[in-house]
């Protein structure tokens, strides 16, 4: 960020929030303007309106849940998967999952809430995950389909937040959507081996897409026009497209990759249109959607169970390890004082 | 959209499915040319399969074992290291299948295509597998997890340690790679086991119940199989009874930090004498490997 509103923030308190005076209130706010209108960065220290960094703790730790909480629907094949090589594959992308939700809670404490704060909010609720994940997993296909499908939804998002204007998220998401980007692979790959295999093995693939397709789409979110949030995060340079732009994109790079896999999506209405250069494609169930999303989806009170137990049966592990670091500390302290 | 918005564009790509880091935790590090390479001079093809079975069977079902742990996790970073040490002893697994599968030790299973790394895991039945029962046992609580591990990774480490050495050449391979695992898995638990052990009078319970619960498993770690003595003789294989002074140290170093005794509780019964290097398993591991194994079973005829 620009020098002087580094010189500015130190002026206001690293926190941002401290009482300035009004005249500098406006300065530091259009120095934020400029920095972030020139597709500056802003780092830990700078200041920044309250409101962006509200907005981007619940847009970066939104996404931490939803890497720890899609670890679930993946994990749930672990210990079935059919060859040990799939078995390794699947394993080393969860713990990837994990790896992710360890950076994104790490990028969450530089702007001032902590780890464990953002956990109690998930398992009570008060904080969202991406609904995907609220979907079960049938199959062993649906392990392909989630990378394949889900995982490239996810990348379409993600990939332009490597230029979000929070350097932290920035530097995170770079990481992420490389790892990413391979999971995609992985989970083609898998397909393609499914649909060169037996007629079990390809009624699988096309019963998974059957299922994940609409899901996926509902990934990106409302409609433009019911996306209220928007503008303002795309003025923050927090967000970079808006929600149809991104979905229409992934349409357009999905519809031939099913085409070379040899599976259909379920939509009568996807069809190439040429004026537009685009796929058209039929209507989102709004309904599902906001079922869902308000906590009515089919695996939404299952995930959030899970995760609450694996919470509270580790409660007395991380109390005893607080308990011995504070011993090792007065021991420290009883050496250095004698 | 900008020019970098393109990481999803490799897709199309790149799906010859030749990509080698596909194979995340394969650990064929030991190559191909030496999975293949002749038994040692004088050294019985079966009993080598069947050694290269018991070492890949430790290290499967516990792999699997820990696998258990996947999103129920404490905390994040133990999610992380509990599924990377399942993934260290999987590839250490997988290796040593393909060789028993060279040696000769699938074909009496095969069913379908499968490699012989997936004939040996998923078409042998409880009977086959030549764990130690250890490997197999129940994980429980994170404190057992942990008491488990501290004895498992120990004795595992000292075996590979020695292991090195084997006139086999592939044997030697697996086991230097191992050494690095375990050293690391060992530390991982005893750190925790001190932690646990030292930290609150409920974690101290509940580790030092862990250590009891496994306790009964340990004997059966120094026993010495007629294939092992063979082998020993033949310079292949680490005689299990070595084993028992290593681990002895390592417990007398960790547990009195972590306020813990060593467990004074019988060793569990064998049958007729025998044991888990003889197929002869607790109950638990005929569980572990009906979920392994449900879904290739189903179909015996893909691949995957």
């Amino acid at each position: 960020m620009a020098d002087e509103t580094t010189r500015l923030a130190t002026a206001a308190g690293p926190d941002g929030t401290t009482d300035v005076p009004e005249h500098l209130r406006r300065e530091l706010e259009e120095a934020f303007e400029r920095t972030v209108g020139s597709e500056g960065r802003v780092e830990p220290r700078d200041w920044m309106p309250e409101g962006y960094r509200k907005t981007l703790i619940r847009q970066v730790a939104q996404h931490a849940h939803s890497e720890i909480i899609g670890m679930q629907p993946e994990g749930n094949w672990i210990l079935r998967a059919p060859s040990l090589r799939r078995k390794a594959i699947l394993l080393a992308k969860v713990q990837d999952e994990a790896g992710h939700g360890l950076y994104l809670y790490s990028a969450t404490e530089t702007l001032g809430v902590d780890r464990g704060e953002l956990t109690a909010k998930l398992i009570s609720s008060k904080q969202k995950y991406s609904s995907i994940f609220n979907y079960p997993t049938l199959t062993f296909a649906d392990i392909g389909v989630i990378g394949w499908l889900v995982d490239g939804a996810a990348i379409c998002n993600q990939v332009p937040l490597c230029r979000s204007s929070y350097g932290p998220y920035a530097r995170a998401m770079v990481r992420i959507c490389k790892e990413e980007s391979f999971h995609q692979r992985q989970g083609f790959e898998l397909l393609r081996t499914l649909m060169a295999g037996t007629e079990a093995q390809r009624a699988m693939v096309q019963d998974a897409v059957d299922r994940w397709w609409w899901p996926s789409l509902m990934m990106f979110g409302p409609a433009d026009g019911d996306s209220p949030n928007t503008q303002q995060s795309m003025a923050w340079r927090i967000k970079r497209h808006t929600n149809d732009e991104l979905r229409q994109r992934y349409v357009d790079m999905s519809v031939p990759q099913a085409e070379a896999l040899g599976v259909t999506f379920p939509d009568p209405e996807l069809r190439w249109n040429a004026e537009r250069g685009s796929y058209d494609f039929g209507a989102i169930d709004w309904d599902e959607f906001t079922a869902v999303v308000k906590g009515a989806g089919p695996c939404n009170a299952q995930r959030l169970a899970h995760r609450r137990a694996a919470h509270e049966n580790g409660q007395w592990v991380r109390d005893a390890a607080s308990a011995y670091a504070a011993k090792q500390e007065a021991r420290r302290r009883e050496g250095v004082a004698a | 959209m900008g020019a970098d918005d393109s990481a999803y564009q490799a897709l199309a790509e790149t799906l010859d499915g030749d990509d080698h880091r596909w194979a995340f935790g394969a650990g064929f590090d030991a190559g191909t040319a030496e999975i293949t390479a002749p038994p040692p001079e004088g050294v019985d093809r079966d009993d080598l399969a069947t050694y290269c079975l018991m070492l890949a069977d430790d290290a499967l079902v516990a792999s699997q074992r820990l696998a258990e742990w996947t999103t129920n996790a404490p905390e994040l970073e133990e999610e992380v290291a509990l599924a990377n040490i399942a993934l260290d002893l999987l590839g250490q697994a997988r290796v040593l299948l393909a060789r028993a599968g060279h040696l000769g030790a699938a074909e009496r299973y095969r069913v379908g295509p499968q490699d012989d790394e997936d004939v040996l895991a998923y078409f042998r039945d409880e009977r086959a597998f030549r764990n130690v029962v250890l490997a197999e046992a129940d994980l429980g609580d994170f404190g057992r997890t942990m008491a488990w591990m501290l004895v498992y990774s120990s004795w595992r480490l000292a075996l590979m340690t020695r292991l090195v050495a084997s006139r086999d050449v592939v044997l030697a391979a697996v086991a230097d790679k191992a050494v690095k695992e375990l050293a690391y898995q060992r530390q991982y638990a005893a750190q925790w086991v001190v932690r646990l052990g030292d930290g609150t009078d409920h974690s101290r319970e509940r580790v030092q119940a862990g250590l009891d619960g496994v306790w009964p498993f340990v004997e059966e770690l120094f026993a010495v199989h007629p294939v092992e003595a063979r082998l020993v003789e033949a310079g292949v294989a680490v005689d299990p009874a070595e084993l028992r002074a290593e681990l002895d140290a390592v417990l007398d170093q960790v547990l009195p930090p972590a306020r813990l005794t060593r467990p004074e509780r019988p060793a569990v019964g064998l049958v007729a004498g025998r044991g888990g290097r003889d197929g002869i398993h607790t109950e638990a591991l005929g569980p572990v490997l009906a979920v392994m194994q449900s879904l290739a079973r189903t179909h015996p005829e893909a691949t995957w």
